[in-house]
């Protein structure tokens, strides 16, 4: 499908925090839904202010009970199906013994869970991403602060988002190509 | 960890010198990595470190070529060197998962400028451990029948044993010490690839950082991923060495079978841990004057945790003697005796000066704010740390329930070149790594000083702070 414009977005630089927080607000006042802001810390009120919430914490908890499963369930069936060695008459399901494997399975598997759930949340790894084109964004790593309301956003409009992005006090607002 | 803070949240010496911008703090670290020239003291190391990697590979040839009988081992001491320095290596890694999880959890601002470098120290130090069991299984080529696998022979490992408790909880650890390292570096690397000058490095860190740029929603991911990797990494630290003292304690050799040994075990992890990142981080905060980011702070706050999990080792000393006299068991009564007092009492009474009398000179405030009477401590505490292990590992095994099977355990040159080789090993790595990632978290750094896009100034920003930090930033001023 061919792109409704012909940009990505319109992104604004901001001299601090406090002032992409205030712009990020105001935005999404004004009705803006798809936008994404760039810090380079982590600024939890932006991600709030902008509508995310994650669900990492539900994919780690899956994976570290995948994690108890496995590592009990390994044990349980080498010691007690496959291979049963039946030692003084002991229970053949000796589980006080198997605690530490069970938990160091239910850490390994919770601990990848929240990486590999992270990475492919934010869909990384991802090479090329259009807000790169634009050469004054490797400051986003460094002190600048920036926001970006994407041509997708549904109340975006070439000349009155422009306009609007230039009343918010930016350094700059600068078009993303795709 | 949620968006910039005041440096001075926690009152007096502040954990970061003043003056400094998210600019300023980007710049200086980056720079270490992209731009500076490498500098001679670097060279020199790195090939210093690079014999004791050769050192290594002749040992562990020599040993392959030869068999354990090598090396020292003899009935009764069949746990010589290769456990030592095994519990030993593994010791030093966990302050590295303490400083960056646990301190983490507790909100300590102070861990930020060194827990990249500590965490690196731990992924090293567990590298070099494991060279150890892998060794001392005497047939290294088959050492992946500690894993289950669907075999020809039909068998499973003995899930009933320690020993195996130790195979899972040692790869776990070393798999969650380098996810966390990996993850905490991610912004970091985005930093270099958009800082860094030559097209390689652009594109290796670029690579490396898998796109990262910094979205309001990856961040809050992000963060959310590195609090849960944290909250998981401190169980799993303190799982890790327990797993290390069941295999003594599971046993039933007078002076492992005790149950003093886990806690006693962890204290003394943090306590050799914490010893080690103060030996590495006083010279490497000199030689690249980051005396503004690792301040004396820093290593005052490292002292006080060095004392206090240091106490918590001395009470574990007493204890193992209390319970030897307690027990009214013959053999614990002797163990104790002998240890103390038999052809091995040097090592006790050595063991007891580093580990129990020389720290206590920390008490004093004006020892902790000496760098080279904390570093000389350090050092003591390092040495201690590996007694302690030679202690219990040696004199427990050479006498136990029957005279006629006692004997006595010399290690061999082949039992040391390994064991200096596996320093060379550790500082090999430490040297590249610090050459080629950041060695303090930019990103968590940037929460500590205000989130304003300020330019730090062209000149004279170090020696305008150098009064303020107490002389401690000279060292950075001289520089051109």
């Amino acid at each position: 499908m061919k792109p409704k414009f012909p940009i990505y977005g319109y992104l604004a630089e901001f001299h601090d925090g406090d002032e992409l927080l205030a712009a990020a607000k105001r935005s999404r006042a004004a009705g803006f839904t798809v936008m994404e802001a760039y810090t380079p810390v982590p600024m939890e009120e932006v991600a709030h202010t902008l509508g995310y919430r994650t669900s990492l914490p539900w994919i780690v908890l899956a994976g570290g009970v995948l994690g108890a499963c496995v590592g009990f369930g390994l044990q349980y069936w080498t010691s007690v199906i496959d291979y049963p060695m039946n030692i003084g008459g002991r229970p053949l399901n000796s589980w006080p013994a198997f605690i530490v494997v069970t938990f160091e399975m239910t850490i390994l598997f919770a601990a990848a869970s929240a990486v590999l759930g992270m990475l492919w949340l934010n869909g990384l790894p991802q090479p090329y991403h259009p807000v790169f084109n634009v050469p004054a964004f490797e400051l986003a790593s460094r002190n600048r602060f920036f926001l970006m309301i994407l041509s997708r956003d549904p109340r975006f409009d070439m000349d009155a988002t422009k306009a609007f992005m230039d009343g918010l006090g930016a350094l700059s607002v600068k078009e993303v190509p795709h | 960890m949620s968006g910039p803070k005041s440096p001075h949240a926690e009152g007096g010496t502040p954990v970061i010198g003043p003056g400094h911008s998210l600019a300023s703090v980007t710049d200086q670290i980056s720079k270490i990595v992209l731009t500076r020239k490498t500098p001679m003291g670097w060279f020199i190391g790195l090939g210093v470190a690079m014999l004791g990697v050769g050192l290594l590979i002749s040992a562990i040839g020599w040993l392959l070529w030869w068999g354990t009988g090598v090396w020292g081992l003899n009935q009764p001491v069949g746990w010589g060197f290769a456990i030592i320095n095994f519990v030993w290596w593994i010791g030093i890694g966990h302050a590295g998962t303490l400083i960056s999880a646990i301190l983490l959890l507790l909100k300590q601002e102070w861990r930020t400028s060194i827990n990249r470098f500590a965490e690196a120290m731990t992924l090293f130090a567990v590298m070099c451990a494991g060279v150890f069991p892998l060794l001392h299984v005497g047939r290294p080529w088959l050492a992946y029948w500690l894993l289950p696998y669907p075999n020809t022979m039909g068998m499973w490992p003995q899930f009933r044993s320690p020993l195996l408790w130790d195979v899972f909880a040692v790869s776990t650890y070393a798999t969650v010490s380098a996810l966390f390292w990996y993850v905490g570096l991610i912004p970091d690397l985005a930093t270099l690839r958009d800082r860094a000058k030559s097209l390689v490095w652009k594109r290796i860190y670029g690579a490396l950082a898998l796109g990262w740029r910094g979205a309001a929603r990856h961040w809050e991911r992000y963060e959310t991923a590195y609090g849960l990797l944290a909250g998981l990494a401190t169980p799993l630290v303190v799982s890790v060495h327990t797993v290390v003292s069941f295999d003594f304690a599971v046993s039933v050799i007078p002076g492992w079978h005790a149950t003093i040994m886990p806690p006693y075990f962890v204290a003394g992890a943090i306590f050799s841990g914490f010893a080690m990142v103060l030996t590495l981080a006083i010279p490497i905060r000199r030689i690249y004057g980051l005396e503004d980011f690792i301040t004396m702070k820093h290593l005052d706050n490292m002292a006080k945790v060095i004392l206090a999990t240091g106490m918590i080792v001395c009470y574990g000393y007493a204890m193992e003697a209390f319970f030897a006299w307690y027990s009214g068991s013959p053999y614990e009564r002797y163990m104790m005796a002998n240890r103390m007092f038999g052809p091995y009492g040097w090592s006790y009474w050595a063991l007891i000066t580093c580990n129990l009398l020389v720290p206590q000179l920390l008490w004093s405030a004006r020892v902790r704010s000496s760098v080279a009477a904390l570093f000389a401590i350090a050092i003591v505490v390092n040495v201690g740390m590996w007694l302690e292990r030679f202690v219990i590992v040696v004199t427990s095994l050479h006498r136990d329930y029957l005279p006629s099977s006692w004997g006595m355990y010399y290690p061999t040159v082949w039992d040391w070149a390994l064991y200096l080789g596996t320093i060379g090993l550790f500082f090999f790595l430490l040297f590249l790594f610090i050459r080629f990632l950041p060695m303090i978290s930019i990103f968590e750094m940037r929460t500590l000083v205000p989130a304003t896009g300020e330019e730090p100034p062209k000149k004279g920003l170090h020696i305008a702070s150098a009064g303020a930090s107490s002389g401690a930033s000279a060292g950075e001023a001289r520089r051109p």
